[in-house]
């Protein structure tokens, strides 16, 4: 019966030739005008926007087979559970996870990276203890490892980055020693769009015994992720940034470290049996789903994974590098623009800075014209340290966007300049 | 493209391109105060004289956008040799000025400073404007913490 969610939109019209102009159709949010101009949205690395099969799925089911999961013997109780189980099977074979136990639901990539902190790192991490990052994490993955070690008093590493915005993997396996318990690397930076040698990174992780945690949240709409070929330990991720709803997000775990690991929250769902002298965990994932789960949430993560699949993760990348081979080369083309994160492996993210224009000015004369950028840190405050900015401004590139907005992009930045001049 | 004039007017592109009173401490200063906008990343040190009630002499150092960099110039010039109480009083108009709580016409009362009312259409950077008035207010009050926008 689930299916009826499924098949609401009929993907086969996604599934021709790749045709960017026939995918924009199905984003309806990026019809309209800013300032009576076209809305450029890009910025895209912040969040994404959502495609009609995503917004329809979701609404569809709250119309059609809305209730509560895992509790109920009533029809629609158990339509809602059979569409929740097929979403999670969706995103483990999204992911080509070996076992449907290991994608746990959480609502975002922060989540996901707190529970394994709290619950991987406040059971096997130790006074003393090291975890290695890089310098180019996002701060999910910084801040919730330093308030492990201002509690248990184990100690935070951080690899450091070239002026590419890349990590040298010499340097890396360096700072891997026996008090190392833990590495956890961004798969994508969001800030440069560095791709970091991840398999490499399991690699020589896994050659000292020590576990990986690869922040998925930027590279998961890019790339085809496979967990298996990475072996990697934990790999997380956030749906908001995969064409997906927000408050939805997935921890992937190897089924025997999930095992191993003490539950993070208490309450329903998460329980075998309760009695007030103690209480038996339910098995993996549910000892990691306290409480009622983002259920509509889930919904609109598979919907998003069919119309992600249907176009073909292979097309969407092609097409998103040739937007950023085409933006960087217009950017190097602009006098007094330069490109922060120029790693020779580079997703679809364009940070850059200008002469004598604050960011935060670029942004704002950028949205007068329609073109949504981000100007900020992006939660990523050591790489502005390292590149010696305050800030930058950031352009990122989706499946919808266009090299008009290339151009647009370009044609924007010239108008900044010339407003400064 | 034409009403962002309003926004970055010359006299605003002026002083962020030099702006006044920069990057020198105060002379004989008393108090300091630091301010800091994590949205953007502005971050102002306002260095004061201040004698008898009297600025004397007032300067900032740091780095910020072009709104709050003119806008840390502006008040650094329009306050200098003031009182502390009207240079208070001057941080409520131009308070006023940028987010019209009060609905009053508070053009009289900031002479040159009202370039900065293009700001007022943009809420997002109204923080970016404030920034240098708050760290002021701070400094006068010999407050030693970091005041924050957010
Ligand atoms: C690399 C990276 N990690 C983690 C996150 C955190 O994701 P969320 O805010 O969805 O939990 C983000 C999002 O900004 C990100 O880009």
């Amino acid at each position: 019966m689930s299916d009826r969610t499924d098949n609401i939109h009929d993907l086969d019209e996604v599934r021709s030739a790749f045709n960017v102009e026939r995918i924009r159709r199905d984003f309806p949010i990026l019809h309209q005008e800013i300032y009576g101009q076209p809305l450029v949205y890009l910025d895209n690395a912040a969040t994404m926007q959502k495609p009609n099969a995503v917004i329809d799925a979701m609404s569809h089911f709250y119309a059609t087979d809305y209730a509560n999961v895992h509790r109920g013997v009533h029809a629609l109780s158990q339509r809602a559970d059979a569409a929740f189980q097929q979403a999670r099977k969706k995103v483990q074979t999204f992911i080509n996870a070996d076992d449907w136990r290991e994608i746990v639901f959480v609502r975002g990539a922060t989540e996901a990276i707190n529970l394994v902190v709290r619950s991987y790192g406040g059971h096997h991490i130790n006074a003393g203890d090291e975890i290695l990052i890089t310098e180019m994490e996002h701060h999910a993955n910084i801040v919730p490892w330093q308030m492990l070690c201002d509690e248990v008093g184990c100690v935070l590493r951080v690899c450091p980055i070239n002026d590419a915005g890349e990590i040298d993997l010499n340097t890396f396996e360096q700072m891997l020693n026996c008090k190392t318990k833990m590495v956890a690397v961004a798969h994508v930076s969001n800030a440069l769009g560095t791709i970091n040698p991840v398999r490499e990174i399991v690699e020589l992780a896994h050659a000292h015994n020590i576990p990986v945690l690869l922040d998925g949240a930027q590279a998961v709409p890019h790339t085809s992720v496979d967990v298996q070929a990475l072996d990697c330990d934990f790999y997380v991720f956030s749906g908001h940034k995969l064409y997906a709803p927000s408050g939805i997000g997935v921890l992937y775990g190897k089924a025997e470290l999930l095992e191993s690991m003490p539950p993070w929250q208490g309450g329903g769902d998460m329980i075998m049996r309760v009695t007030f002298e103690g209480t038996q965990f339910n098995r993996i994932p549910y000892k990691f789903e306290a409480g009622t789960p983002d259920i509509v949430g889930v919904i609109g993560l598979a919907a998003a994974i069919d119309y992600i699949e249907a176009i073909g993760l292979g097309p969407i990348a092609a097409h998103e590098e040739a937007l950023l081979q085409a933006a960087t080369d217009a950017l190097n083309d602009i006098e007094g623009v330069r490109i922060i994160g120029t790693a020779a492996n580079k997703s679809s993210v364009l940070s850059f800075v200008i002469d004598g224009v604050h960011p935060h000015d670029i942004g704002t004369i950028m949205d007068k014209q329609g073109i949504a950028i981000r100007a900020g840190h992006h939660c990523a405050m050591p790489v502005m340290q390292h590149f010696c900015v305050p800030a930058t401004a950031r352009a990122s590139f989706a499946v919808y966007n266009t090299m008009e907005e290339v151009a647009v992009l370009a044609s924007g930045i010239h108008n900044v300049i010339e407003v400064f001049a | 493209m034409d009403d962002l004039r309003d926004l970055y007017e010359e006299v605003i592109l002026d002083h962020n391109r030099n702006p006044r009173n920069f990057n020198r401490k105060a002379e004989n200063g008393n108090c300091e105060a630091h301010g800091f906008n994590p949205l953007c990343g502005d971050e102002f040190t306002i260095h004061m004289a201040v004698e008898e009630g009297v600025i004397n002499d007032v300067s900032f150092t740091g780095v910020g956008c072009a709104i709050s960099t003119a806008s840390a110039s502006l008040m650094t010039a329009a306050v200098k040799g003031k009182t502390v109480a009207e240079a208070e009083a001057l941080f409520a108009s131009v308070h006023e000025l940028l987010t019209d709580e009060k609905g009053e016409d508070v053009t009289d009362k900031v002479g040159k400073l009202k370039v900065l009312a293009g700001v007022k259409e943009y809420p997002m950077r109204v923080k970016c404007a404030t920034l240098a008035w708050h760290t002021m207010h701070a400094a006068m009050e010999n407050k030693e913490s970091t005041i924050c926008t957010e």
